[in-house]
């Protein structure tokens, strides 16, 4: 009883502290949710592949849906992925094929040719722009060219269409309209997604190479001819 | 030498280094080693004197001058981009325009050659020409109704072999002579070799325009235009590459100028004989209707 005073004795002064009611003593005591990565690597292998597949589908056709309207978004430039600019370029060399095939050496672009131009240019020409001074990264540059082909992929399909009925004057005037119109739109939707990485006295610089590079890309798809 | 403090004592930041680096086993330290040790691990604080004696190297290279980076280096290249719109547009100008007296390397690149100039104007031209050929070709051939167009693509790569040695390697030709004859007779003007590159890139700017009038078959437009840009390109290398070849031995200049204008003249004729070549269809047919007669009258 005598320890059990000297030691409430102690603690005398503690039971004076008195904690004030306008203080509430509040918490929660349990785990907080997790949300390290580790365990999203986990769910992703988990989860159905159909899953997976989609969500890259639905992410590259969310960049396209940017290009086909190009407002200055960021969200083009942070996640780039280069799944959709390989497929439009495989798309546009296959449809560039086909073309004049009885003179062999003089005919239209390889499969090859066109492969290399479009990724040689776009190699090129975000070197340019990184050594110009831009703050763009090198694979964003090329996600953002790659996509910005999609225009001219559409040309591609309509002018193979318009073929179909004939190879005259008329045919040449509506292609050479639609080629026309994609280019504009390319060099347009490339450049409101690359103009703002660029220093200011040398946006011209920058936009030349790409305007030279679609230009090239749009006379190939306009001087696609079929073989007869 | 450990220091036996009270633990809930605040201990000054110095001696808590000292700590630490006792309990990883390291050498004893004192205080000024410690000082010492803090600024080598911290060159980014703001006292000046720990900048002076934390990197001198550091500190040379952020004092403005050029950085010595090896060629393989990214930044080694991106000293030859440090151009801006305005300056690409007045050495294109300076490029077309010779002036007596003024020297294209002197009045514009001097101390800032680029790369891109050369690079984006000889790109410009191989696709220019191998358009330009094309168009040429089919608007030659319009009325001719066994003429099918193709797209001669294969010639893009001919165009561009060709443009590219004749603005990288012709340069590195003249700048080798010139090196060889600098170490013989005192120049009083040198070039380096990116100067030269970006005198020969952007004098091929000139057949920019002149490729494009190839397009319009008129056999005369044709000449007077290759003519006038073998002028202006011409007297434009001649103004600048003879301020570092006039103290020179007289057949020596004179043999130098007279290579810079053939192989000119070779390039610009060349372009306009290979992708521009001007037999129209008529003379054609008719070569080959001459030919069928001659045969049938045996049969007759």
């Amino acid at each position: 009883m005598a320890e059990a005073d000297g030691s409430s004795r102690a603690f005398l002064g503690l039971s004076d502290v008195s904690i004030s009611a306008d203080i509430p003593v509040e918490g929660d005591i349990s785990m907080p949710p997790t949300s390290s990565s580790k365990d999203d690597g986990f769910s992703t292998l988990d989860e159905p592949v159909k899953d997976t597949v989609l969500r890259d589908l639905k992410a590259v056709g969310n960049k396209f849906v940017h290009v086909l309207y190009p407002k200055k978004s960021k969200a083009l430039l942070r996640d780039w992925d280069l799944w959709g600019p390989l497929l439009l370029c495989v798309t546009l060399a296959l449809l560039l094929q086909g073309g004049s095939v009885d003179s062999k050496d003089d005919g239209g672009p390889q499969f090859a040719e066109v492969f290399v131009i479009i990724w040689f240019g776009s190699l090129i020409i975000t070197l340019n722009s990184k050594l110009l001074g831009g703050t763009i990264s090198f694979f964003q540059s090329l996600c953002v060219l790659g996509y910005c082909i999609m225009p001219l992929t559409v040309a591609m399909v309509v002018c193979r269409i318009v073929l179909l009925g004939g190879s005259g004057t008329v045919s040449f005037v509506v292609r050479l309209v639609v080629v026309c119109a994609s280019f504009g739109w390319s060099t347009f939707a490339s450049t409101a997604f690359l103009a703002d990485s660029q220093p200011q006295n040398r946006k011209a610089l920058v936009v030349y190479p790409v305007f030279l590079f679609y230009f090239v890309i749009g006379w190939m798809i306009l001087t696609f001819a079929p073989a007869q | 030498m450990a220091n036996t403090k009270d633990p809930f004592e605040f201990q000054e930041f110095e001696e808590a280094e000292s700590l630490l680096e006792e309990t990883r086993d390291a050498t004893t330290i004192n205080i000024d080693d410690v000082n010492e040790f803090r600024k080598q691990r911290r060159p980014g604080r703001d006292e000046v004197e720990e900048d002076l004696l934390a990197n001198d190297d550091k500190a040379e290279l952020l004092s403005g001058q050029k950085k010595n980076a090896p060629f393989w280096s990214f930044d080694y290249y991106q000293k030859f981009f440090d151009v801006d719109t305005y300056q690409v547009r007045s050495r294109i100008i300076g490029s077309v325009l010779p002036w007596r007296g003024k020297n294209f390397i002197d009045l514009y690149v001097r101390r800032n050659p680029d790369l891109y100039g050369p690079f984006w104007i000889c790109a410009t031209l191989v696709f220019a020409i191998a358009i330009c050929g094309n168009l040429s070709k089919f608007l030659v051939n319009l009325g001719s109704p066994n003429y099918k167009y193709t797209a001669e693509f294969g010639k893009v790569t001919i165009a561009a072999t060709v443009i590219y040695s004749y603005a990288w390697l012709v340069p590195l030709a003249l700048w080798g002579f010139l090196l060889w004859r600098n170490s013989k007779v005192m120049n009083l003007v040198t070039y380096s070799f990116m100067e030269i590159v970006c005198a020969y890139g952007y004098s091929l700017s000139i057949y920019i325009p002149a490729v494009v009038l190839w397009i319009i078959p008129s056999e005369g437009l044709r000449w007077f235009s290759v003519v006038l840009a073998l002028c202006l390109s011409g007297s434009v290398l001649l103004l600048t590459f003879w301020p570092a070849i006039k103290d020179d031995h007289i057949r020596v200049s004179i043999a130098f100028m007279s290579a810079i204008v053939v192989l000119n003249v070779l390039l610009a004729v060349g372009f306009k004989a290979y992708f521009f070549s001007s037999e129209s269809p008529h003379q054609q047919t008719n070569n080959s209707s001459v030919v069928t007669l001659v045969q049938s009258k045996p049969h007759t």
